[in-house]
Order: structure tokens, then C-alpha cells, then sequence
């Protein structure tokens, strides 16, 4: 189950979900485990209204030489949604025969709680339509590493097992962005997360 | 050390200033322009370093510094120019002494701003020397140079960054990192030169136009400036970030790249020009380059495709390949429909929530302002009327009561870093003219919005020192209002009670609704609440204060057309507003 990595075309990640479920750390140990991997890299986010329960990307490039930093639709090779309906919101992003990685969690936006919008139909149905999806079970993994906070390096270990990494860098990548007291915990998420993605079929 | 790290604009601005020695810098809080300053603090007070309370100030610290022969760095995003255009103006004209560096951040499709603008027109028109960094590297190496050329020509340089390269990290070289030994240059009283009276400023203004002639021959030679050869005869002028999507969508083509974009290398991009059949200019915002360009007699070419407004991305300039080239326009696949949006919203537990529900309650025209509190206009609560900009609340407000507006009840609703801000000229306004309009100012102490940085109310500097920590009340009453409260968030009675009373009274009135922001504090009440689904009536009351903890429960009929509410235990913080509203005795505390 590895991704073919082209190193003349950038390898493309879109991270997806809502404010506070950690989507930005996990972009930022992803970019640095591709610098420590010898590439150029762009990471970029757009936040402002992340933390007041709005929905928030990320996008993380690398590869011989990155220009844009944004990914153009439908070039993503890998989307990690932090949730379901985020995973479908943004699925277009994805080529055709790329990934699509889901914490298998929902959290129901405002619109739907308060009985504003109806939720979106056959959300089971739909993500099952995605042949590359895996859902994953991020939260459960989290909480059997330590806490459920860890969810996100759930699915930064889950992502390992696509891309061509040494265990080095990603080791790194998580020194360099995790401080020290968190850090063994994290280290658990991540190799509970690669796990639960290596059985996958 | 040559290890490359990753950094954002933002970071690399502050990295920048270290290295070259920067003595002052001074911002307002601005996505997405924040974190420069907070970087900046990270250096321990290397750089004397301070959140100023609006932008104007800012400038005016870093035109004093660099007068003084201090290196300074201002910051600010687009809006936030407009606040502080009036002292650029000048300094323009009486130029810089120690390097001045003005980093000012559009924001292209309004991701977090109340409009775009492109403020590349106003380092124009203030003859300022400006820069486009197209990635974190760049925006290093551009604020190092700024400082220098600024010095060398005695001008105000602007580094104009927009919302994708000071949120994007990329990875850059900082050279050694350590910090140059910069001595403030010596200072020289010269009325002539320092003091903009008409007698002198007419010298200035001359001046200005021979700096501008200099800076124009710099630009030419510059090394931010430069052609990169390709194949065919379609050929491309790009700045910023704009220039990374040319190089990703038309990777073959020949392109003159713009990094020193006040004044613009006109003769070079002219030279550039002359073996192609069509030249087209890709530029995020308005046409600034290829105006400057169509006006110097060099044909460019305009396409079909609207380029000019919201950020540009590799799609649309695929796109443009589509028109320009006659291919075929790339299909990505069509996006889900059908599904629920999710806005942001004002947090559980936010302080700003109950007043805005006794605002619509009492059905008052509500005149709303910048931060998180202009979440209130969206559904359910809907109780706003107007948002401008920073501080305008309050004037727009009297605007309306001199108008005739029909509603008796008029408000202004402003949190207390915008009253700072530019709230404070308003309500004196308010109180010298003796305008009957209730300022409601939203107190929670800290700048949320943009990430909780401290303010002139929150009794701490950008470096946690201790600060007196200005009373907005006492400001009011210091200003001549005779009716003022200052009252807690969370009693909805008591709100409606002085609301009302304000709101009727005929006279200017201040209400100072003061609470911590929950985010910040993470503050939680003694007991979440739960609703009692025997009790519920599904009237909806609760659904109305827009309470993210406040979910749909069970549905009412077997229709399924109405639901009773539930309340999420892990979002509910226990600020009971839920409780107030609820006629029905349906919501109480759970332990």
C-alpha cells in the first residue's frame, strides 16, 4: 500500500475538519517529516475563524521543487479528513486513485444540531462511493495511547504506511513539533495509527 | 549554519527584522498579519517590541524610531493601512532615517477581513518603495533589503504580503541567524528636514519626486527583479504569489518576475517584452502593474477571464491556459452537494452571547463593529444590523439617529480592543454632541478574534508586563456620559433590565457588558446543563440563542417536523442562559 511518489511532480496532502481537532499540528509534522526527508515543502492553511467551529484545511506539498502553494482540484493524492462530513465535503480534491484517510467520528455542525439545514443524506452510502477511502478508527486508537487529544498522530501514523518516509523522519517530525511532555503519548497515536492502516486490506 | 527551516511570511518577517537589527516594532493585532508580532516577541525583547492600540500609533512609533535613527518595523493588515495612511503620507515627504520596513498583508477573498482592497495602489501613491515576496524566503530576504535600501534612499519601504504567503510555510535559508550590531544613527535636530510645516514640505515634495526618479533606476538593476527565459511567444509578468501559479500552470513559458514592484522596472520588463507576441500580467489584486506597464506603451494583454478580483489559484489560472492557448480546460471532479455548511459561530459559553439575545429581543437596531462578536449578525440570533469597520459602530450609530432612523432603540455594539482602537473617538462624539444612542462595549478583556492578544484593557503588555489596564466606564465617564453600567454576561433579566433602561432613556449611554472570552480563559461554569425531554415543548427558545451545545434531542411529533433540544455534555459550559430562556422549566443542571 505505498503511493507512488514522482519526485518531478509535488506529491500533494489536503487536511481537513473543523477548529480545535488538531488539523494544524498534523500538517505542520507531516511538512517538517518532508523536509527532513530532503524535499522542498509548502504548507498552507488558512485560519481566523478556526477556533469559533468554522471548517479548516490545510494543504501540504513536497517534492523536488513546489511553486503553488495552493493544490489544484483534484490533484490531491492523499486527503486526511478529520471527519466524515468534512471527508465529503472535500473529496473532490482528491485524483482519481488517490486516498482518502477518515477518522470515522462526526461532529455535527450547528446548522444541522439547531435544525437549520437537514444533515446530508446517505453519508454512509456516499463515502462508501470513494474506492481509495479507509475509515479509520482515530478517536478509540487515541484513547488507547492515552488520550483522545491524540487523535490526529492517529492518523499522522496512518498516513506513514502511504508515503515513502523513513521512520526517522517522522520520529523527528514529531520532536520538532511536540513538546517533550506530550511526546510519548504521541509517539503511541502514531504507531497505533500506522498499525490500524497496515491491516487494512 | 545553512540548515533551511520552515517558517511562514510571518515568521520569517521576524527573523528578518532580528537578523538585520531592528531596534522597534510595533503592530495592531490583524489576520493575517498577527504572528509577526508575536514572533517577534519571541527574540525577549531584543527588538523593543510592543501591541500598539491601533495602527496610526504603530506608524507613528516606527516613523519616531526611524527618525530618532532607530531600525523599525511596523506591521498592520490591509485595512489597517487606511487607519495609519495619514502619518505615511508625510513621512513620506520627510523620509526615513533608520530603516523603516512597513509590512502590510492583503487578504485576497476576504478570508478574514471585512473587504479586499489592494494597498499595492497606496505604496503608489505614497511613493513608498515596495516589495511582493512570492514565498517565506523571500519575504526574509526582501525585509533584510528593506532596511538597507530604506537607509540608502531615506524612503519607507512596504512589504505587502497577502493571506497565502504569510500563512504559507516554506523553507528558508536565515544565513547565520544571529543578530547585526546596528548602532541607532546619530541624531541631528534639522527643523528642515524633520519638521513637514508648508515652507519646508514644498522642498520635501520635490524631493519625493527625485527619490522616486532614484528608486526607479534601482528597480531596474534590482535582483528581485529579472526575466526567466522560456519557449514560445506568449510571455508572462508576475508578482507575489500570483507568480508561483504561473510557474506551476505554465511551466514552459518565458516570465519576468516582480519582487521590487514600486516603481516597476519598466525599460526591463519593456526589453522583456519585445520578442513576444502577447504579455500578459498576473497580479493579485487590481491591475497595478499592468497599468503602469499599458502606460509606459508596452502592449499587454487583457484576457476574457476575471482575474482582478479574489485570490487567483492554479485553477483559475488553468483556466486562463484554456483561453490563451486554445487546450482543452482541465475537468476536476464536481464537489458533493446537498451538504450542511458550518459557519462559525459564537463559542458556548461566549460571553457576547446573552446580550446580543436580549438585543433582538428588544428589538433594537444594532450597529456591530469588527471582532468575534460580529458573529452575531448570522442566524438564529441575527441581531445586527450594519458592520463597517473598526470603530465605526459608534459613529455610524449617531449617523443614524440624526438621520430620523425610526427605532428609538439604537445601539452600537463594540468589543473593548476596537473601542481602543478607534471605539474611543466615537463615544466622545456620543457625549459632546449629546446624542442619545446606547454604546454597548463587549469587555472581555482580551483581542479574541485574532487570537487573544493583549490590549490597553487586559492589564498586560505584548510582553506580559504588568499595564494599568484602562476601565472602559471610567473612559465614558471621563468623557461626560452620566448614564453608565458596567454589568455581567450571564443574567439575562438584569441585561434586559438596563438595556431597556439605556435603550429608552433619551441621553448617551454606555453599557460595559464584562466577562472573560471562554476560549481564553477556559472558563466553565459549576454544572452543565440537560434538558428534560418530558418538559420540552419543542418551542424552539433555546435553539434561538445559537448555541453550539445546544443539539437536536428527540423529535416532538411523529411527523418528525419538530425536535425538543438536547444539550452535548462536552460543549455545555454552563453559562444557564439556555435555562433563562426556557419558559418550561426544561433545562437544569446535571452534576
Amino acid at each position: 500500500m505505498t503511493a507512488s511518489l514522482t519526485l518531478s511532480a509535488p506529491f500533494n496532502i489536503s487536511l481537513v475538519g473543523v477548529g480545535g481537532q488538531g488539523i494544524l499540528l498534523t500538517s505542520n509534522i507531516l511538512a517538517h517529516a518532508a523536509m527532513n526527508a530532503g524535499h522542498d515543502v509548502k504548507k498552507s492553511e488558512v485560519h481566523g475563524m478556526s477556533q469559533r467551529g468554522g471548517t479548516v484545511m490545510s494543504q501540504v506539498r513536497f517534492g523536488q521543487k513546489v511553486h503553488s502553494p495552493i493544490i489544484p482540484d483534484g490533484a490531491s493524492d492523499i486527503l486526511i479528513a478529520f471527519e466524515r462530513l468534512e471527508a465529503l465535503r472535500w473529496a473532490h480534491l482528491v485524483r482519481p486513485g488517490g486516498r482518502i484517510l477518515v477518522n470515522n467520528m462526526d461532529r455535527v455542525p450547528i446548522t444541522v444540531s439547531s435544525g437549520l439545514q437537514p444533515p446530508a443524506a446517505d453519508m454512509d452510502a456516499r463515502l462508501a462511493a470513494y474506492p481509495g477511502l479507509v475509515l479509520l478508527e482515530a478517536n478509540a486508537l487515541a484513547e488507547q495511547a492515552g488520550t483522545i487529544r491524540t487523535a490526529n498522530v492517529v492518523l499522522v501514523g496512518a498516513l506513514s504506511t502511504l508515503i515513502p518516509f523513513e521512520p526517522d523522519h517522522w520520529q523527528n517530525a514529531m520532536r520538532e513539533c511536540i513538546r517533550e511532555a506530550y511526546l510519548e503519548v504521541n509517539q503511541r497515536a502514531f504507531e497505533l495509527g500506522r498499525a490500524a492502516m497496515m491491516s487494512k486490506p | 549554519m545553512t540548515k533551511k527551516m520552515l517558517l511562514s511570511a510571518n515568521q520569517a518577517i521576524a527573523w528578518a527584522a532580528y537578523c538585520s537589527g531592528c531596534h522597534v516594532a510595533a503592530a495592531y493585532p490583524g489576520t493575517p498579519s498577527t504572528e509577526i508580532m508575536e514572533h517577534i516577541a519571541e527574540f525577549k525583547g531584543a527588538i523593543n517590541c510592543e501591541w500598539s492600540v491601533n495602527e496610526k500609533v504603530a506608524m507613528e512609533i516606527g516613523i519616531g524610531a526611524s527618525l530618532a535613527g532607530g531600525r523599525a518595523l511596523v506591521a498592520m493588515k490591509h485595512v489597517g493601512l487606511n487607519v495609519a495612511m495619514d502619518p505615511l503620507m508625510t513621512f513620506t515627504h520627510i523620509g526615513a532615517t533608520g530603516g523603516m520596513v512597513i509590512i502590510n498583508a492583503d487578504d485576497p477573498s476576504m478570508h478574514s477581513s471585512q473587504n479586499e482592497q489592494d494597498n499595492r495602489t497606496l505604496a503608489r501613491f505614497a511613493r513608498a518603495l515596495l516589495f511582493e515576496p512570492a514565498d517565506s524566503q523571500e519575504a526574509f530576504d526582501m525585509v533584510r533589503a528593506g532596511f538597507e535600501l530604506s537607509e540608502t534612499y531615506q524612503v519607507p519601504v512596504i512589504v505587502r504580503t497577502t493571506t497565502r504567503t504569510a500563512h504559507t510555510s516554506t523553507l528558508v535559508d536565515i544565513g547565520s541567524g544571529e543578530r547585526e550590531n546596528r548602532p541607532v544613527i546619530t541624531y541631528v535636530k534639522n527643523a528642515q528636514r524633520n519638521v513637514a510645516i508648508p515652507a519646508f514640505a514644498r522642498t520635501m515634495r520635490f524631493n519625493v519626486e527625485k527619490r522616486t526618479a532614484a528608486l526607479r533606476e534601482l528597480s531596474e538593476s534590482s535582483p528581485f527583479n529579472y526575466a526567466e527565459a522560456g519557449s514560445g511567444n506568449l510571455g508572462f509578468v508576475a508578482s507575489g504569489v500570483a507568480w508561483q501559479y504561473v510557474k506551476e500552470v505554465f511551466p514552459e513559458a518565458p516570465v519576468f518576475k516582480v519582487g521590487l514592484s514600486f516603481p516597476p522596472p519598466l525599460e526591463k520588463i519593456r526589453a522583456f517584452a519585445a520578442g513576444l507576441s502577447r504579455l500578459v500580467v498576473i497580479e493579485e489584486s487590481d491591475p497595478v502593474l499592468a497599468d503602469q506597464i499599458r502606460a509606459a506603451g508596452i502592449p499587454v494583454y487583457e484576457p476574457d477571464l476575471e482575474l482582478r478580483m479574489m485570490e487567483l489559484n492554479p485553477m483559475r489560472l488553468a483556466a486562463l491556459r484554456a483561453e490563451l492557448l486554445g487546450e482543452p480546460s482541465l475537468t476536476s471532479p464536481a464537489p458533493e452537494v446537498g451538504l450542511p455548511i458550518r459557519p462559525p459561530v459564537l463559542c458556548s459559553g461566549c460571553s457576547h452571547r446573552g446580550a446580543f439575545h436580549v438585543l433582538a429581543k428588544l428589538k433594537a437596531t444594532v450597529c456591530g463593529d469588527i471582532g468575534c462578536y460580529t458573529l452575531g449578525a448570522s442566524p438564529p440570533q441575527s441581531a445586527m444590523d450594519t458592520c463597517v469597520c473598526m470603530g465605526a459602530s459608534i459613529g455610524t450609530a449617531i449617523g443614524m439617529r440624526k438621520a430620523g432612523h425610526p427605532n428609538q432603540r439604537i445601539a452600537a455594539v463594540i468589543g473593548d480592543s476596537t473601542f481602543f482602537h478607534s471605539g474611543m473617538t466615537g463615544l466622545l462624539d456620543v457625549a459632546y454632541n449629546n446624542i442619545p444612542i446606547t454604546v454597548m462595549v463587549f469587555d472581555n478583556r482580551i483581542t479574541a478574534m485574532t487570537g487573544h492578544q493583549e490590549n490597553p484593557g487586559s492589564g498586560h503588555t505584548l510582553l506580559g508586563q504588568e499595564s494599568p489596564g484602562a476601565r472602559v466606564a471610567d473612559i465614558a465617564r471621563a468623557f461626560g456620559i452620566r448614564r453608565v453600567h458596567e454589568v455581567e454576561p450571564y443574567d439575562l433579566a438584569h441585561l434586559e433590565k438596563v438595556f431597556s433602561e439605556c435603550l429608552d432613556a433619551n441621553e448617551p449611554a454606555v453599557v460595559v457588558v464584562r466577562g472573560p472570552c471562554v476560549l481564553h480563559e477556559k472558563w466553565a461554569g459549576k454544572f452543565i446543563n440537560a434538558v428534560d425531554p418530558d418538559k420540552c415543548t419543542a418551542c424552539g427558545a433555546c435553539f434561538r440563542l445559537g448555541c453550539p451545545a445546544i443539539v437536536r434531542g428527540e423529535p416532538k411529533d411523529t411527523e418528525g417536523r419538530r425536535y425538543k433540544a438536547a444539550i452535548d455534555p462536552m460543549f455545555c459550559t454552563g453559562c444557564n442562559l439556555c435555562a433563562q430562556v426556557c419558559r418550561f422549566g426544561a433545562i437544569s443542571p446535571v452534576s
